[in-house]
This record gives structure tokens, sequence and C-alpha cells, in this order.
């Protein structure tokens, strides 16, 4: 049977403010352990939580960001269970009244356009970290880190709208690229700033009811929730054809093994027991600050693409993936400063940029090239200083060595030769080494032309100006 | 008279003249302390060292003519109110080697006003009970008979005033103790308006309820014990942000012209007739000063003590759950995994009563039956609210008793949790109203007990509080009478 997948994401994200959610303790990522700490987050007795503005201020901006409702009474909830890493026995969250709903995300896959819904976005605290060590000389040993507890992370619950894996990656990916033109995410899914978990479930195409689904977890990079998913689908789909059923629970993938697996019952069943947190007060929201916090918006990526496709005339393929990332799309800008050919650098960067970066898996961010370098190379093919050719080796030494275009063509004698007398020199020895191919094309067999172009080239180590190759063999010839 | 039996008020009268040092007073304390604590009982923790050294660097700053008014008075706190570099056990096992890193937001006040820590006073486990039986540490005596219990969960505060222990001390009232300790041992005692003292450093028992507040010897010691702790603090997000009026400006009128509503339930089931006599005795006296008497009705008052013994269990269970050997505090070994651990440790832990308010919370809190027990606790949690709007609407403030008998004996109670719970009757409505409330001494039982009148006021209005019961404690002199130890 033909089956449709039903997916929805539920999408951590730490929030860029420098101190902690209900305390003043830095966020910063990778200090010594325990060093950002203090008696309220790591849960002493009598320790009380401070919400801070600024996480509030960066939750308005994502929904707003993400078309959500804002919600002018909104509230935290204590989500109660034991574990280590969790300091107050609680995790302080959004439940019953989060203070956005109701939005949506934009997504494109194969050129259709398709509008993802936001169930909800919330405010919570995030949890420490568990080291183990199995060798310690007391035994296996384990620790806490509670560096990262207290770090403001939103919640952010998509509806049931996800129809296959290829349109998951594609939200997730959208929704990073706003985080990040938002400036209030860092979208490191390494080291966990962007955190997916996902629920899919199959049901049998045209049937509107939902089947059983699986909750998936453990997938840090958009590859692999790409796959999870993916490998989620044929399992379900097999486990259905033969009649099985489903089971609901949870199940982590195993990037190693390229396989989900149940968790079995190591966390089942909870009970979280929420309710309101009597340590805040309810949060109350000002429309003005909200309508001040949407005038201070940036440019999102459906705006920035659409102003690329209008101002520069590029294709919507590429005004889609120039501004997937806010790097990228500055990156773009600013070559076009120096050389102001938009159709141009932007098939350099799709097509030698992004393979380089690819194959390194590296992000624009880290591009060796810098942008003002890319277009003087640009500008040096347009002012015939360089063949088009001879720049694609240019370039890629460039990337090897961070190095400027003119250095390198000074260095390597790669300067275009324009020279009349060179290049008829060079035709001339081509034509006398040749004088069978010369008859068949003064006999009419054209194509021969190209074989003499070839060899002048050849003769010149690609530096002759081809145009004027062509020029000068058609009067000799 | 000794030092230790004196106020705070007159003791800075005192100092300030350069009459005494506050060496002195506190040497004479601790004494005093070395006399009776051992029939008392009243403390866990004692802190002579430190005393002394506040008492040196207090004279020094008298010395200078910077006396604030506890500025070298020696007083003690509760051992649920975070003391940095002091063990805060709060009454349990749990926590039995908890020395914070901080300080509570009171204790800091308290030092920058220049008083002297005696010590740590003992609770009923994690401030649940009404005797301090609950105690880990062992009980505390009534200093008035040792064989009744002092009240609680304030118990050892109530009780190291009433012995002149200390010359005032802090407590923390949940759902009446300060009130019901202060009435059991005849001394002064007030739970102030939800947010008008900083819960900073409290150590949550049920945090929409938990106030701390002040007991003293007169109505005047305990103004100024209010005046040093309240006020707003960013640290504590449901502290109010209102000016502190000067409380003792409060006292020295009269009550001509007040309004003052009895609450006509309380006059029916389960309460004593030596009580009820003493109350009334205190109407007809307030009635003499010229105060208006009027009849008011707390309709959803009855539901109280089941709205609370939901409430307060629910907040209690998530509260506690952070003492899971992990961080701080006891930790039970031998376990074979994680669940062991916490098991053990908390099975260890915690004493009964402790692991019998944790079950109900968590039970009233779970899947299916938060809606039937929490929110509807909830909602009639307004109600309650709703009726003293509706009173305050007619009247300055209401008399009631503070509790309905006085102090029981030491065992008398403590297989009968739901006799247990009664005591608090009349002291739980107002916590979960969020008023101020506060008890004084207004007469003894035949056999010589404290019986203590309970004012209740409106929102942030201690004030008219403290007038009226300044203004019957002048005309009265039961709270001149001191235990005989």
């Amino acid at each position: 049977m033909e089956y449709e997948p039903v997916i929805g994401l539920e999408v951590h994200a730490q929030l860029l403010t420098r101190s902690k959610i209900f305390c003043g303790c830095s966020t910063l990522f990778g200090a010594e352990a325990n060093t950002h700490t203090c008696p309220v987050c790591t849960g002493l007795p009598g320790s009380l939580p401070v919400l801070n503005q600024k996480v509030v201020e960066f939750t308005v901006r994502a929904a707003l960001a993400t078309r959500c409702k804002i919600a002018p009474y909104s509230q935290f909830a204590r989500k109660n269970y034991f574990y280590p890493d969790l300091p107050k026995g609680y995790q302080i969250s959004q439940y019953e009244l989060p203070l956005s709903t109701d939005g949506y995300v934009e997504v494109q896959v194969d050129s259709q356009k398709k509008k993802i819904g936001l169930i909800r976005i919330h405010m919570e605290e995030d949890a420490g970290k568990l080291l183990h060590d199995l060798s310690s000389e007391r035994g296996a040993s384990s620790y806490v880190d509670f560096n990262r507890t207290g770090v403001p992370l939103i919640e952010i619950v998509s509806a049931p709208d996800i129809r296959s894996p290829e349109e998951a990656a594609a939200y997730l990916r959208k929704l990073r690229a706003i985080l990040m033109f938002l400036d209030i995410c860092d979208g490191n899914m390494e080291e966990g700033s962007f955190r997916c978990d996902a629920n899919i479930s199959l049901r049998p195409k045209g049937q509107k009811a939902f089947g059983v689904k699986t909750e998936l977890k453990n997938m840090n990079s958009f590859r692999n929730v790409q796959k999870a998913l993916d490998y989620e689908v044929r399992r379900q789909t097999a486990l259905l054809d033969q009649g099985d059923r489903v089971i609901q629970e949870t199940r982590l993938w195993d990037a190693a093994r390229g396989v989900t697996a149940s968790m079995r019952g190591k966390e089942e069943a909870h009970d979280y027991r929420y309710f309101p947190d009597p340590d805040l007060v309810p949060l109350v929201i000002d429309p003005q600050w909200v309508e001040k916090i949407r005038a201070g918006l940036p440019e999102l990526p459906d705006q920035k693409k659409g102003r690329f496709i209008r101002d520069y005339g590029i294709p919507e393929y590429d005004a889609e993936i120039l501004t997937s990332s806010k790097a990228l799309a500055n990156y773009y800008e600013e070559c076009l400063r120096t050389y102001n050919q938009p159709k141009i650098v932007s098939n350099w960067i799709m097509s030698e940029l992004l393979r380089e970066l690819k194959r390194d898996e590296r992000e624009i961010e880290e591009c060796p090239v810098p942008a003002g370098n890319l277009a003087e190379m640009l500008k040096m093919i347009e002012e015939g200083v360089i063949s088009g050719k001879i720049a694609k080796s240019v370039f890629e030494e460039m990337y090897r060595t961070g190095n400027r275009a003119q250095e390198i063509v000074k260095e390597k004698g790669l300067v275009q030769v324009s020279d009349t007398s060179t290049i008829e020199k060079a035709i001339d020895q081509v034509l006398a080494a040749n004088p069978g191919e010369v008859e068949a094309y003064r006999k009419g067999k054209d194509k021969v032309f190209g074989f003499f172009v070839g060899q002048v080239m050849k003769a010149t180590q690609g530096k002759a100006n081809p145009a004027l190759v062509n020029e000068l063999l058609k009067k000799k010839l | 008279m000794n030092l230790y039996e004196m106020t705070a008020h007159r003791l800075h009268d005192l100092l300030a003249r350069k009459e005494i040092t506050s060496r002195e007073l506190t040497e004479s304390v601790l004494k005093r302390v070395e006399e009776v604590e051992g029939r008392i009982h009243a403390y866990i923790t004692l802190t002579p060292d430190m005393a002394l050294e506040q008492a040196v660097a207090a004279d020094l700053r008298i010395q200078k003519g910077e006396a604030e008014p506890l500025t070298g008075i020696p007083l003690a706190v509760k051992d649920v109110i975070c003391t940095r570099g002091v063990r805060t056990t709060c009454g349990s096992h749990i926590l039995e080697n908890f020395i914070p890193p901080y300080d509570a937001t009171v204790t800091e006040k308290l030092k920058a006003a220049g008083a002297v820590f005696i010590g740590k006073t003992n609770m009923d486990e994690f401030a649940m009970g009404s005797s301090t039986e609950n105690s880990f540490y062992g009980p505390s005596r009534n200093p008035w008979d040792l064989d009744r219990i002092p009240g609680g969960s304030s118990g050892g505060s109530a009780a190291a005033v009433a012995a002149d222990e200390c010359i005032v001390s802090l407590g923390s009232d949940t759902g009446g103790s300060i009130r019901q300790p202060a009435a059991c041992c005849g001394v002064v005692g007030m739970k102030p308006t939800y947010g008008r003292v900083s819960r900073y450093g409290l150590v949550a028992f049920a945090s929409s309820l938990d106030q701390i507040g002040p007991f003293s010897k007169d109505v005047r010691d305990t103004a100024l014990l209010l005046n040093a702790i309240s006020g707003h603090e960013p640290r504590d997000s449901t502290s109010v942000d209102l000016p502190v009026p000067d409380y003792t400006r409060a006292l020295g009128g009269d009550v001509r012209g007040m309004v003052l509503g009895v609450p006509q339930e309380t006059f029916g089931k389960g309460i004593d007739p030596e009580v009820a006599g003493s109350v009334r005795e205190a109407i007809e006296v307030l009635i003499k000063l010229g105060a208006k008497i009027v009849d008011v009705s707390l309709p959803h008052s009855d539901y109280a003590l089941a709205v609370y013994y939901i409430i307060a269990p629910c907040e209690a269970s998530s509260n506690l759950a952070r003492y899971d050997g992990v961080k701080y505090g006891f930790r039970a070994g031998g376990g074979e995994d994680l669940l062991d651990m916490y098991q053990e440790t908390r099975w260890q832990g915690f004493g009964a009563e402790v692991k019998r308010r944790i079950m109900l919370g968590t039970y009233a809190l779970s899947a299916g039956y938060y809606d039937a027990y929490y929110l509807k606790a909830s909602r009639v949690r307004t109600l309650i609210r709703k009726d003293f709007e509706e009173a305050f609407r007619r009247c300055d403030a209401l008399i009631l008793p503070t509790a309905p008998t006085p102090a029981f004996r030491l065992g008398e109670k403590v297989d009968d949790p739901l006799q247990m719970y009664l005591s608090d009757i009349f002291t739980i409505p107002c916590n979960l109203a969020g008023l101020p409330g506060l008890s004084l001494p207004c007469g003894f039982t035949g056999e010589g007990l404290p019986i203590g009148l309970q004012i209740l006021g409106n929102f942030f209005q201690e004030e008219k509080i403290l007038r009226v019961a300044w203004a019957f404690e002048q005309n009265t002199e039961h709270h001149l009478r001191k235990p005989i130890l």
C-alpha cells in the first residue's frame, strides 16, 4: 500500500542572551565545568528565579518572524521529573499558557511552496550536562556540569503538517535561518544550540486519521534528521505492510548504524505533573512593546530573497540558495559592492565556492576567500587579465592558500596573453606542424577550426586570449 | 531586670545612651541560653562566637553614633532561612550538613542593621507541622509548661523569645507557623502580607503561601523588626514593589472609630471554652477603647483547611524534589543504581510528615487528578480571598482567636495528623488570601497557658493591625507575664 508520512518537529533553540534565563550567570559555551553557576541555577535551597527580560524579547522576535500570535498573558509552569542534570527536580517551562501560538513558516521543496504551521513557541530553561568516567580511580563515576543549566531555550512545536523527510529538512533549514537572521540563536547543531526531535506516523494515502506515531531523538544534523525520518518511513512501512502495528514509543537515532532503536522504557510514560510556577508572576506583555520589537526586526530570509530577485534580477533558485543563511547573503552582497554583475557572482558562488565548502564541510563563515577577493578575481576576467578557464584554477588556489588573485596570477605567470605577435607566432607554428589539417579546413571541413584553437591554447599554456586566437586564426587560414 | 528579659527598643535606648554594651547584652543572652536551653531546646545550631564578634562590631558602630534600632540586638533565625557559612537544616536529616554559601535577603538586611545572631531555631521539618515534634533534631518545649509543645512550625523561634533566649526572632508562616506558636508561647508574632518581605533565601515549603515574619516580646519590637526586613527585592519576583512605611509610626494611635470585624464562623466547632472566653474579653477591651465591632462572614473559610492541604502539598512535592542526594545534603549509600540512590536518600532523609505531604501533593498533581484537586482548590482559594475582600470593605481589621486550643501536650497529636492540622484552622485562611496577620497574648488558661488573639488586616495594611495590637497591649498586662524557668 502507498503511505503518506505525517511529521511534526519539536525544535529547541538556545537563545543568544549573555546571561541565563533566571539568573545572571554567563551562557558562554565551553567554560570549565561549574564555573558559570550560582545558587539559582544550581537549585540551592531558598534560591528563586527571576526572569531575564531579554529572553522574552528574543522569543517575541522569533514569534513575530514566524507570524505567531503573542499572548498578552502567559505563565511559567514546572515540569517535574528527577534527573541528576536537573538541579531543582523540575524544569521551568511553559505549559498551558505559552508566550506565543499559531504561526507558520513557508518552505519550498521541488519549487513547491508550502506553509508549515507552528502550534506554539515557548520559553524554558536548559538542563545541565552529565559526564561519565568509566575508568575513574573510584570506579565508574558520573559528574554533573551545571554551566548549561538555565541557559534560555525556546521550544518551537510545528503542526503535523510535514509530509516528507525532505520537507522536514527544508523546514528546519528555514527555521534555523530565520533564528539566525534574527540574531537570537547561533544555529550550531553540533554544540546543541539548535536541536530537533521528530514525531512521525504513516497513514494510507487519502486517509484523514493519523496513524500511531513514534518520537525520534538524538539527531544532531539536518542530514541525520532526514536520514532518521527516511529510515523510520521504511521501518513503519514494512511493519504496516506485514500487518504489524507501530508501537507508540521514543526511538533514538543511531547515526553510526543508520537505524532508529527503541529507548525501551528507560524514560517511559512520564507524568510531569505540570503546574504554574508560584515563584514567577504571570507574564503580561505590553502590545506597544511588541510593536517596538516588530519595528526593529531585521530583513528575514523570504524578504531578502524577494529583494534579490527584484533588485539583482537573479533567478528564484539562485535567490533561495543565496538567502539560506545570513552570512551567505552578506557574502554575496559584499561581492556585488566590488563587482556589480549579480548573475556572474551568483554563478561563481553557487558552483565553485559552495562546492569547495561542501567538500570541506565548512560554513560560509569559515570561507578562506574573502568576498572582496572573489570579486577582484571576477573583475580580472572581465578586464581580460585572465581567461575564464584559468580563473577556475586561480580560484582553487585562492581557496587553498587564502591569497589574492593578483598574487597568484603574478606568481604563476597566468596573465592572459593578448600580444598579437606572440599569438601569431604560435599560430604559425601550429599551422606549419599540421599541413594536412590546414588543407582539410580549406576544403571546407570547419570542424578542424576547434582543433587549431586547442593547439594554440596548448602552445601558450592556456594563457592566450581566446577571442584574439579566434580572430587571428581566421585571418591566417 | 536582667538584660536578656528586655525588649529590643528598651535595649536600644540603653545601648544608644552607652549605659550598656552589646557585648554585655550578648553575654547575658548567651548565659541565659546556657541556663535554660537544656530544658527548652529552642535551637538547632548556636553561633556564640559569631554573636560575640558581631556584638563587638556593633559596639564600635554604636560608639560612632551610628546605631540603628537593631544594632547590637541579639536575635535568632528560624533554621529555614539561609545564613552564609552557618548550617541551615530546615529541621531535616536530609539537610543535616547543608551550609549555604549565601545569605537570605532578610539575613543580609539584619546583618547590615548590625544585629547579633545567636543561632538557628528549631522547627518542624521543612516547616510542616504545628508542634516542632516533626523536627529531626527533637522537639522544642513550651517555656510555660515543659510537657507541652511550643506550637509550630516556628516553635523554636517562639520558645526562644518566650524563654528570653534571644530578644527577637524570625520565623516563617505558611499556614500559621508564626502566629500559632506565638499564641502557644505568649509572645507577639506577625505574618506580613504575601510579597512584603523577600523570600529569597527562605527554603521553600509552599511558595505561594510562605512569608517570613517577626517574633517579639511586645508590639513595638515587631514593628521594628518588620521595618528592618520589609521591602521589594528584585531577587524575589513575588515581592511587591510598594513603599515601606515606618511601622513604628502606626503605634501610638488609638482604636476609636475603627471598625473591627468578628468572623461568625470562629466561635463554632472545636474551640476551647477558655480560648473563646479570653478572645471575647479581648473584644470587650477593644469596645471599651472605642472600636466598633461588627459581625462578618467568611463563608468559604470552611473549605480553607481542605484547600490548604491540596495547594501546600502540591507545591511542596515540587519544591522538595531538589533534595535528591546529588548535589548537597544527605546521600544514602549502597544503592545499585541512580533510582536506588534517589529512593533510599529520600526515604531515609525525610521524616514521616514530609513524606506524607510529598505523596499527597504528587498524587494531587498527577495526570487525571489535576483538575479535580489543584485546579479546584485554586478556584476555592480565590473565593476565600473574595470573602476577605468583602469583609474588608466594611472593616479595618478582623479579630479572632489564633488557635482553637492552648498548647497541647507533647505526643498528644503526633499519631493523628488530622487533629494536628486542625490547630491551624484559624490561621490558614489568611495565608490562602495572602493577607497580613498578627497574634498577641490576650489571656491565660486556668493552668497558666497563654492564649493568643489574632488580628488580620487588608493587603499591605500592617499598620492598622499594629495600631489595634498596640492599643490592646497598652491597656492589658498579658504581655508582661513571664514563664518561670
